[in-house]
């Protein structure tokens, strides 16, 4: 499976990679909405994007937005990656399409708890 | 005239500084001069255990070769004492589409539902319950539905009663659709909704000292806490918590810890991937 990290922070970027790629994920990177954009609507769609809110170009929920609207990415699952905690912008990230919501900062394990929620990363009986 | 005083950093500043970027590169926990009293408390034992002497080494130690072990005991124990919502998922599956429809009808007559969560740690397992049961069986607002948490240490006791959780917290297994319907914020915390609050009381409880007079529970979960006891000491507490129990209402232990459910009074029953043990009807 294919995982796109999308945050502007270089560091944050690896810290997501490093934790997907230990769950078996594949990753391609983009640091702002719009170069993921680009890189999806060239043929790198992932099952799975990890998304920054506030980014320079294309912010987070512009990005969620434009998922959505394509019928063709339906299978992308969103997951907001951000700073962003107030209970406004989580509802506004869930009514655009964001599937679910992480808080900076966080563990390794709550991606993982997160993607076992989403059906993502199996569950250990 | 105002005065803007700072203070000096000093080298020990210097050290938590490395031990903070540490932390940071290899967990995605930030550790801000702020929280420096919490981080000390935590690295404490993490040093006596490495026979380190002071915070310099430490970080002399972390920055060197060879410091795996050391740096994962570090990152344990600036992550361990989370206990995350809807821990394991199967037992929440296995109540949602088994036990509560069941008890459901079960108790449609007197339309009252107790729950105990016995090693209730911060609270989560019981508001996750309390959250899902408000969300999946609406009909049970109009129940008289009561949720009660024990365990053995004031201190978690009285986080599960203000219900109150960091970020770090809220992130580990609480899906954002419970997120947003049933937290609010609270400066840099999240509070669970006052609705589920009033459901839950809490009280300090040693399994291994003299219960005191308990109501009757319809769901008892212990899960993950009788693995610390003797097997006799374990086979007691689950005859203790039978006899707290109603007829027909279930006790949900620790998916590692099944084998107990061959105390008498029980029927095993498995709901998708979860044993659950059923209190005869008698």
């Amino acid at each position: 499976m294919l995982a796109m990290v999308i945050d502007d922070s270089r560091a944050m970027r690896s810290i997501l990679r490093r934790i997907v790629v230990e769950l078996g994920f594949d990753v391609v990177e983009a640091a702002d909405g719009q170069e993921a954009l680009d890189k999806m609507s060239a043929g790198e769609v992932p099952d799975l994007a990890l998304v920054d809110w506030n980014m320079p170009v294309r912010d987070g929920l512009s990005f969620v937005t434009e998922v959505r609207a394509n019928k063709e990415w339906r299978g992308v699952t969103l997951m907001m990656v951000t700073t962003e905690g107030e209970h406004a912008q989580i509802v506004r990230a869930l009514a655009a399409g964001a599937h679910e919501y992480v808080i900076k900062p966080f563990t390794p394990d709550a991606i993982m708890d997160k993607l076992q929620i989403l059906g993502l990363v199996g569950v250990p009986a | 005239m105002t005065t803007t005083s700072i203070a000096p950093r000093t080298t020990a500043d210097h050290h938590f500084e490395t031990i903070g970027q540490f932390v940071e590169s290899r967990s995605a926990i930030l550790c801000p001069p702020d929280k420096r009293y919490l981080f000390e408390a935590r690295l404490r034992p993490v040093m006596r255990d490495h026979g380190i002497a002071d915070i310099a080494e430490l970080a002399t130690k972390l920055k060197g070769a060879g410091s795996l072990v050391l740096g994962e005991a570090v990152i344990e124990a600036m992550t361990t004492n989370e206990t995350s919502w809807f821990r394991d998922i199967h037992p929440f599956e296995a109540m949602r589409t088994g036990v509560f429809p069941d008890l459901i009808e079960a108790r449609a007559a007197t339309r009252k539902l107790s729950v105990w969560s016995a090693a209730c740690s911060t609270g989560q397992e019981l508001y996750s319950l309390a959250m899902m049961l408000d969300l999946q069986f609406p009909e049970l607002q109009r129940w008289n539905v009561s949720f009660h948490g024990t365990d053995i240490s004031n201190e978690v006791l009285a986080q599960a009663k203000a219900a109150k959780y960091s970020a770090l917290e809220v992130n580990r297994g609480l899906p954002a659709q419970y997120l947003a319907r049933y937290m609010e914020r609270d400066g840099s915390h999240y509070v669970v909704a006052e609705s589920l609050r009033r459901q839950a009381t809490f009280a300090k409880l040693n399994f291994i000292a003299p219960w005191p007079p308990m109501a009757r529970f319809d769901v008892v979960l212990c899960r993950n806490v009788l693995i610390y006891f003797d097997m006799d000491v374990r086979v007691r507490i689950v005859r203790k918590i039978r006899d707290v129990l109603a007829p027909g209402g279930y006790l949900i232990l620790g998916s590692s810890e099944t084998s107990l459910g061959s105390v008498e009074g029980f029927t095993r029953t498995v709901f998708g991937r979860t044993t659950v043990y059923r209190k005869e009807q008698r």
